[in-house]
């Protein structure tokens, strides 16, 4: 097993299954790039039940709810459908969450699962709004997936015209001031997807605009909401919300009508600031968390000469030597680090493969992230000190002596470490875990050891 | 015998043993301002705050609280504070901070946010922005000028920290223990493993050591982890989590500012008065804070605790029994440091007229006045630290004051 195999295991993918490095083959790059030929994969149901609903259908279901609950509320004593409603979804989110994370556990692509996890963050909705709680799933799904290996500009399109982004920064209620619904209703606009676009998903807090220009995109951005009728995408276009006139973002003059919002997203993804913006989180995500410049000049090159092209964005960083230097990286996210336990283990392995998920789940969410469920637009944190706090550490000690109680004692774990880790595994860790009383926890060394909280 | 590792590491604090487990003392106090202490309770979800502080001398109290308005007598009354203003019935051992005069009590008071959305309303109280939420908390951007930005002087009573404790300043974070922990010898082999990486072995030690002082807290551990799950957080019960945090914060050695949560206030259905589900919650809240000032024990004279929300809800009730989403409320100080016993608020009255936007209590003093005052009456900062840096373009916001004996 070669060192650059568990290399492009470890540091691009999710971490080794049983035999995963050595399927690497000779030439991990070609390894690592095949994978997005064929696209992401979708999450299916655990438990058998129904497939995943388009987005469309959530937001007519949202919109019927919120209509059966102001007729309720007119009524004298109304049952509690709030509560209801939320332990109905919250067990929706909980399905398609245990999905997601079970596709990590066993998925062959696990570098298109990374891209997917990494842009899923970059375009942070969070189900910590409860009204986006039932499209966030559906968001990764239907913005995200299709294009990871597509242009920057598509995903930014199609993340931004998504009901789980409209919901989720407001802009579903974004409203011109002046136009039709604004003068009748006396409502205006909301400036938080317009600010959001540019700090975060394009510009960077600091790639030049100003408070004026998030005045404008918000302008810009008015009329687009969800469909109220929900549709095949959940989004729609009213005319009678969107500002009249012409308006002025970064010198440059829109001139009205969905077009004009279209046209603002395009010449935001192919600014050079974005360019920079991108290739600077690009780097902290797959080479370190303080980059060598030339790497981050390289993924800004690359994305400028290609407008946005994310495949080539990706072959740069599989390209750059920074990412291939061994030794101590990146601390695993919790969501990366058990994930990568599960993988290494083999996971499933029998029983009931919906509740183990769920405890998984919830051992990650003690150790402070959760998917689709970030505390802010920001996404989570992608740098080691964010996940290295004595809480959580000892939470992920924890966790795997857990895991290794339920390993059988007639597991070989060095072997396990040897085919898992490959030339990554450290000779103290080999040596304590052939000292360890019984192959759980020797697992649970393993999976304590530094070489492995780290990517 | 399979002693668990809180047993053992119990029997060695009592013997005085020095071992590995029995970490040095780390925190240095050359430039600690004395020994305060200073948290931040933040109410996730919107405390209603007509509700936690009645204004029950208002005239038209009564008319547009409807159903929600608290009683003056009778076995679920109010505690009248001072004719004009009351607490809610819950709040017990909050009426006896007042009656020690430890406790100040704002109304009509929010950050500078003014819209309502829970997120962004947080974000601002977090992050102490003037127009909009920054990227780190104003509590950390305080931690280097008060000399405790090196990792032990701050500690978030959760996972990781909150955005008001989250930035360039190194803080620590601690929860009670949901899992049946390893054994002692397995985290000591672990510890063996972490020799070449010093982050992870400093953060381990550090672990061991916060475990230890919050080892008396751990009395009443619950058996299993779902027992554990169910009872503890910020939307069960509080105790746990406060006890904890008034067991660190009395230890000499132990953090000088912290961060707790509580949510579980976002009552637009059912609220209820002096009985129902805001009465429960507020009742939780009360013990948990209860619980952190018998933990603080003599510390609690040197204690200062502010306690806010993200903003207010709406005046009068909804169709559904409960509140929505409004903008002012209230807001309190207390701690054995604070001269309390009064309610700072520029009371305008509850007619529509007067209400922002005919709905929500009108804003008329800010919060970051209060966070001001606390910080530089009670943590000794500089107001020139205070309106640029901790609190950006805030000079128009005078700290307020005295809010301590002087």
């Amino acid at each position: 097993m070669s060192l650059e195999a568990a290399v492009a295991v470890h540091r691009f993918g999710l971490g080794a299954r049983p035999g995963e490095i050595g399927s690497v083959g000779p030439k991990p790059r070609a390894w690592l790039m095949g994978q997005l030929d064929s696209g992401a994969d979708q999450p299916q149901p655990l438990d058998g039940g129904p497939a995943f609903l388009p987005g469309g259908t959530l937001v007519s279901q949202l919109l019927a709810y919120r209509r059966e609950r102001q007729m309720e509320r007119k009524e004298a004593n109304p049952p509690d459908p709030v509560k209801m409603f939320f332990k109905v979804l919250g067990q929706q989110f909980l399905r398609e969450m245990a999905a997601r994370m079970a596709l990590g556990f066993t998925t062959q692509k696990p570098f298109a699962e990374q891209l997917v996890w990494f842009w899923s963050n970059h375009f942070t909705v969070s189900a910590t709004n409860p009204a986006a709680i039932t499209l966030v799933a559906a968001f990764e799904r239907e913005a995200i997936r299709p294009n990871i290996a597509g242009t920057f500009e598509d995903m930014l399109l199609a993340s931004t015209r998504h009901p789980a982004m409209q919901l989720y920064l407001d802009n579903a209620q974004n409203i011109g001031p002046d136009s039709l619904a604004g003068l009748i209703a006396h409502k205006g606009l909301n400036e938080n997807l317009g600010r959001e676009l540019m700090e975060l998903h394009t510009l960077g807090v600091d790639g030049g605009y100003t408070q004026a220009d998030v005045i404008a995109l918000a302008k810009i951005l008015t009329g687009w909401s969800l469909d109220k009728d929900g549709g095949t995408t959940g989004f729609h276009y009213y005319p009678a919300r969107h500002e009249p006139g012409d308006i002025v973002l970064r010198g440059k003059t829109y001139s009205g009508g969905e077009e004009a919002g279209i046209q603002a997203l395009k010449d935001l993804a192919h600014d050079p600031a974005t360019a920079r913006h991108i290739a600077g989180k690009f780097a902290v995500h797959f080479i370190a968390d303080d980059p060598p410049a030339e790497s981050v000049a390289r993924l800004e090159a690359s994305f400028n000469r290609t407008g946005g092209n994310l495949r080539a964005l990706a072959e740069t960083a599989v390209n750059d030597p920074a990412a291939w230097k061994p030794g101590p990286g990146k601390m695993r996210s919790p969501m990366e680090y058990t994930t990568a336990a599960l993988r290494i283990v083999g996971w499933p392995q029998g029983g009931d493969r919906d509740k183990q998920v769920k405890s998984v789940m919830a051992a990650t969410k003690m150790m402070g992230e959760f998917p689709m469920l970030a505390p802010s637009p920001k996404g989570w944190p992608d740098v080691s000190e964010a996940w290295s706090g004595p809480d959580a550490l000892l939470n992920r000690i924890e966790w795997a002596k857990e895991l290794g109680n339920r390993i059988p004692p007639n597991v070989d774990a060095v072997a396990v470490a040897d085919e898992g880790m490959g030339p990554l595994l450290g000779a103290d860790t080999r040596a304590a875990m052939k000292s360890a009383a019984t192959p759980g926890d020797a697992v649970a060394l393993l999976l304590s050891s530094p070489e492995f909280q780290r990517r | 015998m399979m002693l668990d590792r809180r047993s053992i590491l119990k029997t060695a604090l009592a013997a005085g043993a020095a071992s590995v487990w029995d970490a040095p003392i780390r925190f240095a106090f050359a430039n600690v301002p004395g020994d305060r202490r200073f948290v931040v309770v933040i109410l996730r979800g919107a405390l209603d705050g007509l509700a936690a502080v009645p204004p029950h001398g208002d005239p038209d109290y009564q008319s547009v609280r409807g159903k929600l308005a608290l009683d003056t007598t009778g076995t679920n009354a109010l505690h009248d504070l001072d004719g004009q203003f009351g607490l809610h019935p819950s709040l017990l051992n909050m009426k006896g901070m007042w009656d020690a005069k430890e406790l100040i009590v704002f109304h009509n008071i929010a950050s500078p946010y003014r819209d309502r959305s829970h997120f962004d309303g947080q974000a601002m109280l977090e992050s102490g922005g003037e127009s909009h939420a920054l990227g780190d908390g104003w509590l950390n951007r305080a931690l280097k000028p008060m000399g405790l930005a090196d990792g032990d002087g701050a500690l978030a009573i959760a996972a990781s920290p909150p955005l008001m404790l989250e930035g360039s300043a190194k803080v620590s974070s601690w929860l009670p223990a949901v899992m049946p922990e390893p054994d002692l010898a397995f985290l000591k082999r672990v510890s063996a493993l972490y020799a070449k990486d010093p982050v992870l072995r400093a953060s381990l030690a550090q672990a061991i050591d916060t475990e230890a002082k919050a080892d008396a807290a751990m009395d009443d551990k619950p058996k299993t982890a779902q027992q554990m799950a169910q009872r503890v957080g910020a939307y069960g019960d509080l105790t746990p989590l406060f006890a904890g945090a008034g067991r660190l914060l009395a230890r000499d050695d132990g953090p000088r500012v912290a961060v707790l949560d509580a949510s579980g206030w976002d009552t637009h259905v059912n609220e209820g008065a002096g009985d129902g589900q805001l009465a429960r919650r507020l009742r939780t809240l009360d013990a948990g804070l209860d619980a952190m000032k018998s933990a603080l024990g003599p510390a609690w004279k040197k204690t200062a605790v502010v306690m806010a929300t993200e903003f207010g809800r709406t005046v009068a009730p909804n169709g559904g029994g409960g509140t929505d989403h409004g903008t002012a409320g209230a807001a309190f100080l207390f701690g054995g440091a604070v001269a309390g016993g009064k309610v700072e608020a520029e009371w305008v009255g509850l007619k529509p007229s007067v209400l922002k936007d005919g709905r929500d209590q009108p804003p008329r003093t800010d919060l970051r006045a209060v966070f001001k005052g606390v910080l530089a009456d009670h943590m000794g900062m500089a107001r020139r630290d205070l309106d640029n840096t901790v609190f950006p373009d805030s000079g128009g916001v005078a700290a307020m004051g005295p809010l301590f004996a002087a």
